[in-house]
């Protein structure tokens, strides 16, 4: 624990600290353009230049030095000052002056650090550099005359999402930072470069011209697109979500999301449902409220089955489990059928930033890249950090590590070839990551159990069994109790007079021909085409929703906008039904009816990681068969609103469908 | 821009150089790079290997060769590393042509020492000749380009032919050397002064002279 005097301030730094490190922690703020906590040590913007004594008598770069005992740091003496505008000025040499049409104004790092500590006027009266722009794909939009050199995105490409694909081509002044001759970046993490460019070279390419910073209402949120539950912000203006920005967690999402995540919020504006609608002569028509809430009385009996789909919040769910009074709940719509009888199994019980920590990871049936990018990239991390070894069941795909593939025959699971063994013997923190392309096949579930209790993989202080789902609504409904004995076929087989669909649009409806549909939910997709009364909805921006992410974390987000129309929040339209149909319930504010669910689950009252425990359910642990493929064919299409998202629908095509055909072509 | 990396119409390229492997003589030089670090550290050996794929480029094409971009794939699977490693070293080192060049790639130095003793003679010299900055005769012959500083200060003016150093040029030497090319003979490598054989000075020592003929200590005379 190195000492440290920083502008005269004594403080004591952790070993291995840089000086920029020690100046933070001294609450001394260091310009930087290159410097990012996250990513490796570049030191090429040399725009955090601090004085150090001992050490030559010239401006030293903070970000990649490290702190030792007895330095005496100063930031603020003329010798800094005049560093700071020299490298400034150097770096605005060949910045072009048209902040007024970047779209990074207002939240441009080169804006706000050369007012802070820019010399104010240019001497430099040759001409600029100008650079052609680079496709980098459709979600970055160029500009690469504006260029600063940080590499940032590059690091990031690297390091945090695994694709060497961008890189610095040319030297001294024609250096340029590009793509492999300017293919698209083939990630689902590629809109990250945009937060991390410290200037206006990479924007985003769908939010384009749309607004400044500072017109936009911003609202905490978490992100449903997948179970991870990243933290983000969603930035409206008016009535629309203009775009959404991961917020830092660093037990979730440590600062990235998804291109998911960030770009379907144009879906929530297409295809919305905005008025109720009843099916007559198989024809949906539009409807009022009360005309809706009278049709579904006709079919009313005392009680409902409730389907729930991925997006849902644990208070629509609570809401709907509530006024159905039944057992008749599901949520796994695609017809999984995993024993449920204890969370702890088929929890993410490692978390997700204890994965990192990992040194033997087995991935079975479990396309990590498409189904939780971000625990894809803690993967990432622990091999590259840790030296991590992962094994996976499964066919062949790219997970942007390298893996050692044990073939797709689930018998591995119980017959542990060779490799798999030698290395979990002298595992210390050994995992396995089951996904749901294996907990399809019957025995899976018991066969990972089994296969974690031989290799010990539950130990003291680490628990190395996960189960990864990859639906926003699945942890809080599997807490809610929407998981039917048999799944979702069993429950069609009862054939329930009435059923809720909550946004339900995976459900194969042909299962429920005798059953009267009511579809709650807020997209015109597949639900909405099978059912007999639709009530409008509110998506994930329009409600304050409790969602449990796949590690049990409960989380809370904030309405931004309103929905729109007749469209109304889903448990206020649950508590309207109830009264028409003669069962008050017993709550009249988000407030009473999380106060309920509290009262049910009382997990779900906390936010943070739930505590489930562990014990294991005995299961059969037969297996065999093969792992056909995995459930996500299309990662930019999952659900509803991205579906009616256009920036999707133009990654679909071009990074899925379009690789595709030209593999057809090789 | 002026020194930009402009890549080659990729579609012809590709056709035309997708099948390229090293052949066994190369293959094997090749692997005496990489055998010169640890396992596991091959791509250390990228720079050797770009060069080696250039010359094979060029001894297929009669000409000093330059890489195509299925050439730098080739070498970057060769190496196990990813495409845009490779093409980031390749773009960054001159000495790779990214472009095709003629049979004799003319490399004229420019800075301010050959400058100051003649180097725009030597440039006019090339001009005389048919040989146009940054691009190749027609006959296909010669590729004339501007390098900064070759560190043959001492006997400037000079260019670089392929591998060879010619210094102490003056206009008539650099048109005899230029003819002699053509002509398929081998100019005389290194200094065209008569006399000189390095960079030692003309008309003979000027310090050290005691060494000329024999070792000779200087330390008593200090």
């Amino acid at each position: 624990m190195p000492k440290v005097t920083v502008d005269g301030l004594e403080i004591e730094v952790p070993a291995g600290a840089t000086v920029l490190q020690a100046c933070e922690m001294a609450g001394k703020e260091i310009p930087r353009f290159c410097y990012h906590e996250r990513l490796s040590i570049a030191g090429n913007c040399r725009m955090c230049l601090v004085e150090i004594a001992p050490g030559p008598p010239k401006p030293q770069a903070s970000c990649a030095l490290p702190a030792t005992e007895g330095q005496i740091i100063r930031t603020d003496t003329p010798m800094v000052k005049k560093a700071r505008e020299g490298v400034m000025e150097f770096l605005l040499i060949n910045h072009p002056l048209d902040c007024p049409i970047c779209d990074q104004g207002g939240e441009c790092d080169l804006q706000d650090q050369s007012v802070a500590y820019g010399r104010g006027a240019s001497r430099f009266e040759e001409n600029k550099r100008a650079v052609t722009e680079k496709y980098m794909g459709p979600l970055v939009k160029t500009a690469m005359t504006r260029c600063i050199q940080c590499t940032r995105c590059v690091r990031f490409a690297e390091e945090v999402a695994g694709i060497e694909e961008v890189g610095a081509i040319g030297r001294g002044e024609n250096m340029q930072i590009t793509t492999y001759l300017e293919h698209a970046m083939q990630s689902e993490l590629s809109g990250n470069v945009v937060d991390l460019c410290p200037v206006g070279a990479l924007t985003s390419k769908p939010y384009a011209f749309e607004a400044r910073p500072w017109e936009l209402k911003k609202t905490p949120s978490i992100d449903v697109m997948d179970a991870v539950g990243t933290n983000i912000r969603l930035d409206s203006r008016g009535r629309a979500v203009l775009r959404a920005l991961p917020r830092i967690n660093d037990d979730v999402n440590e600062e990235w999301a998804s291109d998911k995540t960030r770009h379907a919020v144009d879906g929530l504006t297409h295809r919305r449902l905005d008025k109720p609608y009843i099916r007559k002569d198989g024809k949906l028509v539009a409807a009022s409220w009360v005309e809706a809430f009278d049709a579904i009385k006709a079919h009313w009996t005392g009680e409902a089955a409730v389907l729930a789909g991925d997006q849902v919040d644990c208070e629509t769910m609570f809401a709907a489990r509530a006024l159905a009074g039944t057992s008749m709940l599901e949520g796994r719509q695609t017809g999984l059928a995993y024993d449920t009888s204890s969370l702890s199994a088929v929890n993410f019980n490692t978390t997700i930033a204890g994965i990192e920590n990992a040194d033997v990871i087995l991935l079975v049936g479990s396309d990590l890249r498409r189904e939780a990018p971000l625990v894809n990239t803690r993967i990432q991390k622990a091999i590259r950090k840790r030296g991590a070894k992962v094994f996976a069941i499964g066919p062949v795909t790219d997970l942007t590590y390298k893996v050692e593939w044990l073939g797709d025959d689930l018998s591995a699971l119980t017959k542990a070839p060779k490799a798999l063994t030698e290395a979990l013997k002298n595992a210390e923190r050994p995992a396995i990551i089951v996904g749901g392309g294996a907990l399809r096949y019957a025995g899976v579930h018991g066969a990972a159990l089994a296969f974690a209790k031989k290799f010990k993989l539950v130990r003291d202080g680490w628990n190395g069994f996960n189960v990864l789902h990859f639906a926003a609504a699945r942890m809080g409904g599997l807490m809610l109790g929407y998981a039917h004995d048999g799944g979702i076929k069993k429950l069609a087989a009862a054939s329930p007079t009435l059923a809720f669909f909550l946004g339900a649009d995976e459900v194969d409806y042909s299962l429920f021909s005798n059953t009267f549909k009511v579809y709650v939910g807020h997209h015109g997709d597949n639900g909405a085409h099978h059912a007999d009364v639709i009530m409008p909805g509110a998506a994930y921006s329009e409600k304050s929703g409790t969602y449990v992410n796949l590690e049990g974390r409960v989380q809370r987000g904030e309405r931004a906008v309103f929905p729109p129309g007749d469209a109304r929040e889903d448990w206020a339209i649950f508590r309207a039904l109830s009264d028409a149909l003669g069962k008050r319930l017993p709550f009249d504010s988000v407030d009473a009816l999380r106060g309920e669910m509290a009262k049910v689950v009382p997990a779900l009252g906390v936010e943070g990681l739930a505590n489930y425990g562990w014990n294991e359910p005995s299961l059969s642990a037969e297996v065999n068969g093969k792992i056909a493929d995995y459930p996500i064919k299309d990662f930019y299409l999952t659900n509803a609103i991205c579906r009616a998202s256009e920036t999707m629908q133009k990654c679909s095509s071009e990074l899925v469908h379009g690789t595709q055909i030209l593999e057809a072509a090789e | 821009m002026a020194g930009a990396v402009h890549i080659p119409d990729e579609a012809e390229t590709r056709a035309k150089w997708g099948g390229f492997a090293f052949s066994p003589a190369y293959k094997a030089k090749a692997d005496i790079f990489i055998g010169r670090y640890p396992a596991g550290r091959q791509q250390s050996a990228v720079m050797a290997l770009l060069d080696l794929a250039q010359r094979q480029v060029g001894e297929e094409t009669q000409t000093q060769g330059w890489l195509p971009v299925p050439v730098i794939e080739y070498v970057a699977s060769y190496l196990g590393m990813p495409y845009m490693r490779t093409y980031e070293v390749a773009t960054f080192y001159t000495m790779y042509n990214l472009a095709p060049v003629g049979r004799f790639h003319v490399q004229i130095c420019g800075t301010t020492p050959c400058m100051l003793r003649g180097s725009d003679d030597i440039i006019a010299a090339c001009k005389n000749r048919g040989l146009v900055k940054g691009g190749t005769t027609p006959d296909g012959l010669f590729t004339l380009n501007e390098v900064e500083c070759m560190g043959n200060c001492a006997s400037a003016p000079m260019v670089q032919i392929n591998d060879d150093n010619y210094e102490d040029l003056d206009y008539d030497s650099m048109t005899a050397i230029l003819s002699d090319l053509a002509e398929g003979k081998q100019p005389k490598v290194g200094t065209q002064l008569p006399g000189r054989h390095t960079v030692e000075p003309f008309g003979g020592a000027t310090t050290l002279q005691a060494m000329v003929d024999k070792n000779h200590d200087y330390r008593g005379d200090w």
